[in-house]
């Protein structure tokens, strides 16, 4: 990867469409490196989720030949959530396959031409419309589902094992689990206070976000992402060709996916795909994945370490940039790619590994530093315009690594110290598709 | 000739606008202005429930309808049937399921899709049966937020007015 630009991300950008924001982002990417020209651009991967938001079919054609791109070749990518993670592994695919010398991948998504409950209609349509959608077709509801099934499995059934109540163990657990994610939406919301494009960065204290609105028992308002519009492109190339455009080239080590089943109510009670520093008795009587945990994550996890040598993530990586869609997904996640244990997630956010140095969250984080999650601010503090927000995350792991987070910032503040490789995941509907990207930096 | 529609800086009043007109221009922070209009999208799909249709047929009889793998060496037993197995590829066939089980997962919906938004709160449920391999997504009624716990026995009620949805049927407390 050799550049890549984002807009910011808004609730609406009425004064553009989503041509003109894509055009934006990648003027800003060719700006950085003046000497990639359009012309040496061998084509083109566009990503955006919904037709319905777009009311506009085959937008990716649009978006080809306001950027100039015709007769060029390109390819239209859609995975629900995950579409802009594999936006990015399609371009890094044409690239590493040799079809290409330098290929462009730009996502989109306007979701502000509808209003929000309609918003949530369209995205609930990306569930089963037989079983689940005419229940109520609500993605809140169903990470709801998913994050009131972790809380038992690993803290009515873990830290509250010995409370012989069973409803007071889940009413305290539940309690409990709702205090830790909030945590998480702190920090998000916080980091964002240093990144100029977050749609809704503040500061809040941990009892904002509890009394914030309810949403979807047990989550509230301040613990889920929005609607956004935004754009971003990152553009590939092959190493010898990376070399005419910048002396801070990043590399794409490393690349996974994996699915599930698009219903949560058809996820098995099998045994869990195991990392490296993981062993089966570690999880006897779990069943796997159940609706607690994301078997897509693990999966793409596994496969894109293998392909990267990682075989230690907490070691081997210096910041994750994950899809925080939900700040109970956010700690699902640690966990399902092996930051910590299966059911270690909540001890290990408030132990603070994911938290950054040197920012004042409102309460200890003994651990701040270990592996930075979401410096950026994360999906719940950015935005989440479906179809760029795995290319942003590309984008702002491509300036971490290079070290130019305060040119493009215009703030330091969020630039980590020295670091030399990072991941970046995308998550679909409750967990049905995930990618997950591996960069390094490619300089000395 | 029609006059030039009203501007304004807000886009909250842009909507309201359209709602009266149709036609509205929304002016950013940049002074750049945008001409906005309302442009209604309304569909009747024509859904056809294939090879599913059995079990929406099942509801209107009052009956849940899962599905069961046919190699006897898999006989995976789906609660929200499938045609086909998902383990082994091969082909289920019909069983009913138990009319009662219990919440493998719960939330209530404050919010929900523009749909659903007047039927607030809503809960919905996750309900596990026993022998069962999987699970079914479903309403849960005749309760409140503070009455549900994973585990909790319930059983199925079934829309005596049926309308050929997965809401003909719900679930209430057991007992």
């Amino acid at each position: 990867m050799v550049t890549g630009g984002v807009t910011k991300f808004a609730k609406a950008h009425p004064s553009m469409d989503f041509r003109l924001m894509v055009k934006r982002a990648y003027d800003y990417a060719l700006k950085d490196i003046p000497e990639l020209t359009a012309d040496r651009i061998d084509g083109t991967r566009i990503s955006y989720f919904s037709d319905h938001f777009t009311r506009q079919l085959k937008a990716a054609s649009m978006v080809q030949d306001y950027l100039g791109m015709n007769p060029k070749g390109s390819i239209r990518l859609e995975w629900g959530g995950a579409t802009g993670g594999e936006c990015f592994q399609a371009a890094y695919e044409a690239v590493a396959s040799g079809r290409m010398d330098i290929c462009l991948a730009a996502g989109f998504e306007t979701m502000s031409r509808v209003a929000t409950w309609k918003g949530n209609e369209f995205i609930a349509l990306a569930s089963d419309t037989n079983f689940d959608f005419p229940l109520g077709g609500f993605y809140t509801g169903y990470y709801a589902l998913m994050v009131v099934r972790h809380i038992y499995e690993y803290l009515r059934l873990g830290k509250f094992a010995d409370v012989k109540d069973e409803r007071e163990a889940q009413r305290l657990a539940i309690e409990e689990g709702c205090r830790v994610m909030s945590l998480v939406s702190v920090k998000n919301h916080l980091n964002a206070l240093h990144n100029p494009y977050a749609q809704y960065p503040k500061r809040l204290t941990v009892e904002d976000v509890l009394n914030s609105e309810m949403i979807s028992y047990p989550l509230t308002r301040e613990q889920i992402c929005t609607m956004s519009d935004g754009a971003a492109v990152a553009v590939m190339c092959s190493e010898e060709r990376a070399k005419e455009f910048t002396d801070r080239p990043i590399r794409v080590i490393g690349v996974g996916t994996g699915t599930d089943t698009m219903r949560l109510a058809d996820r098995p009670f099998g045994k869990v795909p195991l990392m490296p520093h993981e062993r089966a008795r570690d999880y006897e009587n779990l069943p796997y994945p159940g609706v607690h945990s994301f078997r897509a994550g693990r999966a793409a996890g596994l496969e894109a370490y293998r392909h990267a040598g990682i075989t230690n993530p907490n070691r081997d990586l210096d910041f994750i940039e994950l899809h925080d869609a939900y700040a109970s997904s956010e700690i699902q996640t640690y966990e399902d790619l092996g930051l910590c244990k299966y059911g270690e997630g909540y001890a290990f956010t408030e132990r603070g590994d994911p938290f950054l140095k040197g920012i004042d969250y409102g309460f200890p984080v003994p651990n701040a530093g270990a592996i930075p999650v979401n410096p950026s601010g994360g999906l719940i503090a950015c935005g989440h315009p479906v179809g760029a927000t795995g290319l942003m995350q590309g984008v702002f792991a491509f300036w971490q690594l290079q070290g130019t987070i305060a040119k493009h910032f215009g703030d330091p503040a969020l630039q980590l110290k020295n670091p030399k490789r990072g991941a970046i995941h995308s998550h679909a509907g409750t967990g049905s598709a995930v990618t997950v990207s591996i960069l390094e930096r490619g300089f000395r | 000739m029609r006059a030039r529609p009203p501007t304004f800086d807000k886009f909250r009043d842009v909507q309201a606008e359209l709602e009266r007109t149709g036609a509205a221009i929304f002016r950013d922070t940049d002074g750049v202005e945008s001409l906005v209009i309302k442009f209604p999208y309304q569909i009747n799909y024509i859904h056809s429930y294939a090879e599913d249709s059995p079990f929406f047929l099942g509801l209107a009889e009052g009956k849940l309808k899962g599905s069961k793998c046919r190699r006897v060496k898999c006989g995976f037993v789906f609660a929200t049937p499938r045609s086909h197995c998902m383990v082994c590829g091969s082909p289920t066939e019909w069983f009913d399921l138990p009319l009662t089980g219990r919440l493998h997962s719960w939330t209530t919906c404050h919010f929900g899709s523009e749909a659903f938004l007047k039927e607030t709160p809503y809960n919905l449920a996750l309900v596990e049966f026993a022998g069962v391999g999987s699970v079914l997504l479903a309403r849960l009624k005749d309760c409140v937020e503070s009455d549900l716990y994973v585990g909790m026995p319930v059983e199925a009620r079934f829309d005596p007015n049926p309308k050929y949805s997965i809401t003909d049927v719900w679930f209430v407390p057991s007992g």
